[in-house]
């Protein structure tokens, strides 16, 4: 071989290298493409696998696969933090998975940046009957996620530690709620009456924690679509949590305090009562088989008897706008939602079904499920900051404002006047 | 300047004067064969490096990005409104704080334990030991740090107990959720894990500095003190200013331990530059004012850089 030869394919080579390694470096091919024998595969990204029994869901999606014969589905899971930021990346590179995983937080900001599509005309092409669904989180009249399955926050109590501090009874109204709390922090050796994440990295203790007191009085924090925590009912609830943190009957620590803190806390017996996901039941008697724990509503204020709000967090799904395959990913929106497949779904994940017609299998044997689906009945499951602008944003602006308030630095008409300011301005 | 005129006769023999005027292709191939080398980097660098930036400085001018289906100029309007941003004038305060402390704790730290690693004084065993219980830190990744030092300072944690039981505290004090301790809490976590790196390269220095510059300083009279400050200070000054540079450098831009101990809290004492722009862009989805704030930090990065480079050109 010539030297010129030699050096041409030196040059090709390196050309070549080259070309290699930025198509690496760039990576990411179409998702959802057809195969060549006309397969279609849907891309679903989500962060429920890794919270489910080990193979599971992919068990329900071979089901899926058996009963729409040319349609794969591939599961992309991961953390719901790591989910939300690539399914921010993936809306704004165009190349989100075909069906997402979604948090009513987030639905808002997609819905303005185009990246999810309206399951309304989806629904509509399909000839689907939406009556059996429990809610739909829409945006002018158009439906963008719908609730799989609901996670409801109800309180849980210690009955060993209540009945140390001479309580028989969980605690129905802000009164009893309050004299328990301030009794089980008279206990002493560390143990506090309720607990109140407000950290700043998860700042959903303002929803599950704080506003759910006012959605347990019928109360809300909206008017009209917009913000209104100047209203009696929130400032009624936030002026009744300051006075617990007066009282010192909420555990130390609340200001970096996170969800899953205030769950070891009460699971090592520190913390009397907390409002928690019903998901947590089986943690909580995992890590502590001897705790006494109960379920109830959350109190309401003393002279309520209406239907009291239940805070819920969801797992729900969407379909992304720029999915070559809408119609096939509406089938796989229709078959978890399907009565007996969204009751499995449920009973593996220990939440609420998203259709109205599916029963999990834990209610009908434990006990504290049981309870828990009784309070979810006669309430109703109420989380103010689903299709709200950056809810996030807005929970983590409330927790720093009420922390202002409990530190001492404001009054409580000053922490909302100032959240109710900040809070417009992202509107 | 001289022309080479070509005789029609030497123009058509053939020989090796007649291809002087032109590159000889040979030539030309070698001297470009070096650069086809570097293609490959090259590449990856404008790819993954290059392009990002101009990007990022690109989306700086924006109203906004990513999430909006179009965007619009707007000129110097964020850079205006991050600097009057009275949470950007905290972060800087804190980062600053925060990076000065700690770089400050790491090089006091790593240079004690690093002398007391390479002292006469202490036995080959004893030395070892020590080495891997300092080294220790460094090698826990920054969210096992995180949620070692969350249980640690927990108000029911262990360091309340101890400093209960020795009396330095009365009753529970909530290291990392009182807003007048945060800030050195989250200070005090990062030197924690972050001297061994100072003392790995100090000791290396110390071993390479010569014996009989302190045998000549020994018959000269000097004390130990002496013989510290003005030989040991000396041989390791040049790699003292290049760990503090880039220790300085590196410790502007701690985003995760902070995220995960107090995510910027309470209310923001421990707001840094890296959590403010974090917000900006993930939970506020305001991608362009994130940019501002990360052009800022890049440009503040860029200043520490340049004297970074410079000393680093003095020395070679």
């Amino acid at each position: 071989m010539s030297n010129g030869a030699l050096t041409r394919r030196r040059i090709f080579a390196v050309l070549g290298a080259s070309a290699l390694a930025l198509t690496a470096a760039c990576g990411g091919g179409d998702s959802g493409d057809d195969s060549a024998g006309g397969e279609v595969t849907l891309e679903f990204s989500q962060w429920w696998e890794p919270e489910l029994p080990d193979g599971s869901l992919r068990a329900l999606m071979d089901r899926f696969e058996e009963e729409n014969p040319g349609i794969r589905v591939e599961l992309l899971s991961g953390p719901y933090a790591s989910t939300k930021e690539q399914v921010v990346a993936g809306a704004a590179a165009g190349t989100m998975s075909d069906v997402v995983g979604l948090d009513g937080a987030w639905v808002s900001d997609f819905v303005d940046q185009g990246s999810i599509a309206s399951l309304t005309g989806l629904m509509d092409d399909a000839g689907y009957d939406d009556s059996a669904l429990a809610s739909q989180v829409q945006l002018e009249g158009e439906t963008y996620m719908i609730p799989v399955v609901n996670f409801v926050y109800p309180l849980f109590t210690n009955d060993d530690l209540l009945a140390q501090a001479g309580i028989t009874a969980p605690p129905t109204n802000r009164t009893e709620f309050e004299a328990a709390a301030t009794a089980l922090s008279g206990l002493g050796e560390n143990v506090s009456g309720w607990a109140l994440p407000l950290s700043l990295e998860t700042p959903n203790g303002v929803q599950n924690d704080v506003m759910s007191w006012v959605w347990a009085s019928g109360g809300s924090m909206l008017a009209d679509g917009q913000p209104d925590v100047t209203n009696d009912e929130v400032r009624s609830a936030v002026e009744y949590v300051k006075a617990l943190w007066d009282d010192g009957a909420i555990a130390p620590g609340s200001f970096t305090m996170k969800e899953q803190d205030k769950v070891e806390e009460f699971t090592n017996g520190r913390v009397g009562m907390v409002i928690s996901s019903l998901a947590h039941v089986n943690t909580i008697r995992e890590a502590n088989p001897d705790l006494n724990f109960s379920i109830s509503a959350i109190p309401a204020e003393d002279s309520y008897s209406g239907e009291r709000g239940i805070p819920y967090a969801s797992w729900g799904i969407g379909v992304a706008e720029n999915s070559e395959h809408k119609e096939e990913a509406w089938k796989l929106i229709d078959f978890l939602l399907s009565e007996d497949v969204n009751a499995e779904l449920s009973t593996l994940a220990n939440a609420f079904p998203g259709n109205t017609a599916s029963v999990p299998d834990f209610v009908e044997g434990d006990e504290l499920f049981g309870a828990a689906f009784e309070i979810y009945q006669s309430g109703y499951p109420a989380n103010e900051f689903t299709g709200l602008p950056v809810a996030e944003e807005l929970m983590r602006m409330f927790s720093e404002e009420l922390q202002r308030a409990l530190d001492g630095e404001q009054s409580v008409d000053d922490a909302l006047e100032t959240a109710q300011d900040r809070w417009l301005e992202e509107f | 300047m001289s022309q080479l005129t070509l005789r029609p006769a030497e123009a058509g023999d053939g020989g090796p004067q007649a291809r002087r005027p032109g590159p000889r292709p040979g030539r030309l191939r070698r001297s470009l064969t070096p650069y086809l080398y570097l293609l490959p980097t090259v590449l990856l660098l404008v790819a993954l490096m290059v392009l990002p930036i101009v990007m990022v400085v690109g989306y700086s001018v924006m109203d906004n990005v990513i999430t909006t289906r179009s965007s619009e100029s707007v000129g110097l309007d964020n850079y205006v409104e991050v600097v009057t941003d009275p949470v950007f004038h905290t972060a800087i305060r804190n980062t600053l704080y925060f990076t000065v402390v700690s770089v400050l704790a790491h090089l006091v730290l790593g240079l004690a334990f690093a002398l007391l690693l390479n002292s006469a004084f202490v036995g080959r065993w004893a030395k070892a030991i020590f080495r891997a219980i300092y080294v220790l830190p460094w090698l826990f990744t920054i969210a096992v740090v995180a949620v070692l030092w969350r249980l640690l300072l927990n108000p029911n944690g262990v360091v309340n107990y101890l400093l209960d039981v020795t009396g330095f505290i009365d009753g529970n004090v909530e290291w990392l959720a009182d807003p007048d301790t945060a800030l050195h809490a989250v200070t005090f976590i990062n030197i924690w894990c972050g001297y061994p790196f100072f003392m790995i390269s100090l000791l290396a220095g110390l071993q390479g500095i010569p014996k009989d510059l302190y045998e000549a300083a020994r018959v000269d009279g000097a004390s130990a003190f002496r013989q510290f400050w003005h030989v040991t200070i000396p041989q390791l000054k040049p790699i003292i200013i290049s760990m503090a540079l880039l220790d300085f450098i590196w410790t502007t831009q701690q985003f995760a331990l902070i995220w995960m101990t107090t995510g910027g809290g309470p209310i923001n004492v421990t707001e840094m530059l890296s959590t403010f722009t974090y917000k900006l862009a993930f939970s506020k989805y305001e991608f362009s004012m994130a940019s501002t704030s990360a052009v800022i930090i890049l440009a503040l990065s860029m200043v520490l850089a340049f004297f970074y480079v410079r000393h680093q050109k003095v020395r070679d």
